[in-house]
């Protein structure tokens, strides 16, 4: 039990000190706008510790189990320290709902890595939440607990218990304003994405009545939904489409692709800018995690990989040029940051269409997936910390206000102009390596056509991000009073920048990692 | 030695940007100093250039990204040949030739330079680059710093010009990406040299495809018809500076792209379109010929001299043989020089009447005698006069493609015609004629930095058009590779 606890030992100090400020917000206290600081520190000290324990996880080999002896001796895989059986990756916990592999470790050190960015980038923004400061900051860690959670889950009731808690948090976090527009935005969040947990629990009540089993995954012989497909996939019929289609449907609201896009725009719109952030890069980045658990784990089976996999490639084709053509009009910066977030989710998509029948075919998209991911944590985040310091200082997201920012602010200009660059795929950036990964993984599943529409889409985006960097280093501003920003602000938007040029000119560290995390598919 | 031509105007760009902003000033003489020693690095490179030698000189080779298993093997893998050593000494001569008529910047100094050595690291890299990943990285590279320069600045409808140049850029460049990726899986690797010497007869998809794809960028690049109606409003509207960068040598990564890598590592496919190529050369030739002596614009009118001169090149890499192919590439070389000169001399007049209209200017030739010699020097040579680069260059082209498309070759030689008309006519309406009285107060080009670029440009046009061995050799030994792999 305590090994199993340990295994998830950052989800829970990340859920601890989210209760802690809740706690401890309510000691009164003579001057409340003095506790500003001290939350700051305190919330940091939720992703450092996960950080810190996934560290020690890995320190300790804790996701390096000991495994049935390989009958056929195939593999010249080391034996277990008492013999008996072969080491391999991946420990299950809790009665095989969780597990510890390469993919979870690389999740913890994700959402740890975006939950403080996020929580140092609010440090300008939070004050205007009021009240509700601690609250925010105490929301942003059990979400991102949550999620560290869904990444470890190998259970279909668990991933749709955390998928819930990442929801409702978020949910309230879209709210947390408490203006029209954020009220707004929190609301719709709620309605649409209630209606999307009910579609994915249809699809996975589905596959519970069809194999009679929660697990995804189990070790052994022990039944699963693995072993169930393995099995008979080909005498499981409409049934298996069905609940294919209908949990596609259901995380396509929370991948914000379309189907389930249309919400991405409005609620970045209205949500405050930190919490806008937070939902374009954790929250998607959560989602793909679950998809990958499902799809590639559960339903990983050669009689279906490829029914699925012709549904991603479609939703990918269709989503980045949805996105795309619908950023090219936009005049608020998060909304045109939503639709680009449509868009890049439908590029992430392509790694999840680019799966073959061949021994390792699963390993090679679900690996362009990971970097894409991480590539576009770097970007997003840095895109939006700038937008929330604009909005802190300037309280608009027009982009007509960002004229002449290069005069005002050129450290963010510089800053925003990296991103929209990574975003657009040129070098020397995170985001051009990424495209390049991934779009090779296509090519490689035979999937050109989806690779010759994802990369018209790439020009296309150029237009609409290039206008903005365009605006700010070419416009003329009314004001030309500078715009000052935080300490933590500056240092978290320098790590962005730097991690964007690094992956992009020293992308082997990261794609070895993604490649690591990737592996877990292959076995 | 190669990868200092490459890395170090990035570090001219990073000392611009450091500045401090009283000094920023000093911009200007960071990047003269930089690209300076760029060329001088680029000539040392260029004479030490073994002609007999036929395989890759000065190569540099490491792993850059490792992946094989996911079959993304990226090199950083670096070398010259006749034609590469050619174009990087273009490079780094009209790179210092764009620092120093750019000395009068006075809008936002720093940034600027910073982005022109920028923009010299990313076609520096595309002419040394041996793997098709790094050439599309430093192919892609060039989009930012010429975005910027463009839309910043450059002059009338510039934000459009620079857009209308990336988006352009971009969708060839898209459409190549897959074209290589396909290759590069067809292969397992995307080493240009391998690739070359391979025998590749089949891909994931159909190898005439995989050539459109490739086809595109280098077209749209060179520019070919129908798809070079972005390069008249580029030229125009960019700063002088930039307009001598975009026709001397960013055209010319389209014409290094079509013999690097589709005569290259395509030859078969060439092969089967090359009549079609030929003809479309040669209406590019005619069409951009008949369009520039239409043009009231100085700068577009030499815009649309770089449609019709660019044709002449696609004329000889479509015949596919020893002497069109060197003459191709020398047409690059030259045409690279003298359209440069012809944008300088642009630039010069019109910063010092603020038109480019031909019809406000007149007689100029009374008023500014030095700039009005230069200026014809350089009409001459485009327009193909013997001692002088560019009918070197022609000859070989003709010559080498007569026996291949005599329909082709004889419909392209009109243009030697038709560019004599427009060059002439153009001197004869600009720099004589009635002196009129406005113009009476300008000056003539008084100023170092303008006279050392002029003066470098004359020197090679006629240098090369007198004694064309010292380039033509080196040429030759870069086109016998490249045609040699295809036995």
């Amino acid at each position: 039990m305590l090994d199993d606890l340990d295994r998830i030992g950052p989800v829970l100090v990340m859920a601890g000190v989210a209760a802690l400020i809740i706690i401890w917000d309510f000691i009164p206290r003579p001057l409340p706008a003095a506790r500003g600081k001290p939350l700051l520190f305190v919330a940091l000290l939720g992703p450092a510790a996960a950080a810190a324990w996934t560290v020690s996880l890995l320190l300790r080999d804790a996701h390096i189990g000991c495994g049935p002896l390989d009958p056929l001796a195939l593999s010249n895989a080391p034996l277990c320290p008492g013999g008996g059986g072969t080491l391999v990756e991946g420990v299950f916990s809790f009665a095989n709902s969780v597990v510890l592999d390469d993919l979870t470790i690389f999740f913890f050190f994700l959402f740890a890595g975006i939950g403080a960015a996020i929580i140092l980038a609010s440090n300008d923004y939070a004050k205007r939440f009021g009240d509700y400061e601690a609250e925010f900051y105490a929301l942003i860690l059990f979400a991102t607990s949550a999620m560290l959670l869904l990444s470890a889950s190998r259970d279909l009731i668990l991933i749709f218990v955390a998928l819930e808690m990442t929801g409702i948090t978020q949910y309230i976090l879209a709210a947390l304003q408490k203006d029209r527009r954020s009220t707004e935005a929190g609301i719709k969040y709620l309605l649409l994405g209630a209606t999307a947990s009910a579609v994915i629990l249809y699809g996975m009540a589905f596959l519970f009545g069809l194999t009679g089993t929660t697990r995804l995954v189990a070790p052994g012989d022990e039944l699963s939904i693995a072993s169930v497909i393995n099995e008979r996939g080909g005498d499981l019929g409409a049934g298996l489409i069905m609940s294919l289609v209908f949990l596609i449907g259901g995380l396509s609201f929370k991948m914000s692709v379309v189907p389930f896009q249309m919400w991405a725009p409005d609620v970045y719109e209205g949500a405050p800018a930190p919490v806008a952030a937070f939902l374009s890069v954790a929250s998607k980045a959560a989602a793909f995690a679950v998809v990958l658990r499902i799809f590639f784990e559960g339903l990983s089976g050669e009689t279906v990989r490829g029914d699925w996999a012709d549904i991603f490639a479609i939703v990918a084709a269709v989503s980045m040029t949805v996105g795309n053509v619908f950023a090219l009009v936009q005049s608020n910066i998060k909304r045109l940051l939503g639709y680009s977030s449509i868009a890049q989710a439908g590029n992430f998509m392509v790694g999840l269409a680019a799966v073959s029948a061949a021994e390792g075919g699963l390993s090679l998209g679900a690996s362009g997936v990971l970097f894409f991911i991480a590539a576009y944590a770097f970007t997003n985040l840095g895109a939006f910390i700038v937008v929330i310091a604009i909005s802190a200082r300037i309280g608009s997201d027009q982009i007509a206000d960002y004229a002449g920012l290069a005069r005002r602010a050129p450290l963010l200009a510089a800053a925003l102009a990296f991103a929209l660059i990574s975003l657009t795929g040129i070098p020397p950036t995170a985001g051009f390596i990424a495209k390049l990964y991934i779009f090779n993984a296509a090519v490689e599943s035979n999937l050109i056509w989806l690779v010759v529409v994802a990369v018209l889409n790439s020009v296309v985006s150029a237009f609409y991000y290039l206008k903005v960097a365009g605006i700010m280093f070419m416009g003329e501003s009314a004001n030309q009073e500078s715009i000052a920003t935080s300490a933590a602000l500056k240092l978290v938007l320098g790590v962005a920048v730097i991690g964007i040029l690094f992956v992009g000119i020293v992308p082997s560290p990261l794609l070895d990692a993604a490649r690591d995390a990737a592996s877990v598919f292959s076995q | 030695m190669l990868s200092l031509l490459l890395f170090l105007p990035i570090a001219g760009a990073i000392a611009c940007l450091v500045l401090p902003r009283s000094q920023e000033g000093k911009a200007r003489v960071v990047a003269t100093v930089f690209t300076l020693a760029n060329l001088a690095i680029a000539l040392a490179l260029f004479a030490s250039f073994d002609q007999g030698d036929n395989a890759l000189q000065f190569a540099e080779r490491r792993t850059w990204i490792d992946a094989a298993d996911a079959g993304f093997n990226v090199q950083y893998f670096i070398g010259v040949d006749g034609l590469s050593a050619t174009l990087v000494l273009l490079t780094g001569l009209l790179f210092l030739v764009a620092a120093l008529i750019s000395w009068n910047i006075t809008l936002r100094p720093r940034e600027y330079f910073a982005w022109l050595l920028a923009l010299e690291t990313a076609v520096m890299g595309v002419f040394a680059a041996q793997d098709l990943i790094l050439f599309f990285l430093f192919w892609e590279l060039e989009l930012v710093p010429m975005f910027f320069l463009i839309s910043i600045w450059g002059t009338g409808r510039k934000e459009y010009s620079a857009m209308k140049f990336v988006l352009y850029t971009l969708f060839g460049s898209a459409l190549m990406l897959v074209g290589f990726l396909v290759l590069g899986f067809s292969q397992g690797t995307f080493d240009m040299v391998e690739l070359a010497e391979a025998d590749i007869t089949s891909a994931a998809m159909s190898l005439n495809a995989v050539f459109f794809l490739i086809l595109a960028a280098f077209a749209i690049k060179l520019p070919v018809f129908p798809l070079h109606t972005w390069l008249p409003d580029a030229h125009t509207d960019a700063p002088t500076a930039v307009s001598v960068i975009l026709a001397g040598v960013l055209l010319k990564m389209g014409g290094y792209g079509l013999i690097r890598i589709l005569v290259g590592i395509l030859p078969d496919q060439f092969e089967t379109f090359d009549v079609y190529l030929a003809a479309l050369a040669a209406f590019s030739v005619l069409y951009g010929a008949v369009l520039t002596v239409r043009q009231t614009d100085l700068k577009r009118l030499i815009a649309y001299s770089s449609v019709s001169h660019m044709g002449y090149v696609l004329l000889g890499v479509a015949a596919l043989g020893d002497v069109a192919l060197t003459g191709a590439a020398l047409q690059m070389f030259t045409h690279g020089t003298i359209t440069a000169l012809l944008f300088v001399m642009v630039g010069l007049v019109y910063d010092r009447t603020h038109t480019r209209q031909i019809s406000d200017l007149s007689g100029l030739a009374h008023i500014m005698p030095i700039a009005a010699t230069v200026f014809v020097i350089a009409g001459l040579a485009s327009l193909g006069l013997p001692t002088m680069s560019g009918f070197v260059a022609e000859l070989l082209i003709f010559l080498g493609s007569f026996d291949h498309f005599e329909i082709q070759t004889g419909l392209a030689v009109f243009g030697i015609l038709l560019s004599a008309g427009y060059i002439l006519w153009t001197v004869q309406r600009v720099f004589f004629g009635p002196r009129p009285q406005r113009w009476e107060h300008l000056t003539d080009t008084t100023n170092w930095w303008e006279q050392v670029a002029m003066a470098g440009l004359v020197a090679m046009i006629i240098g090369v058009g007198v004694y064309p061995a010292t380039i033509v050799d080196v040429l030759e030994s870069g086109i016998i590779r490249t045609l040699g792999f295809d036995q």
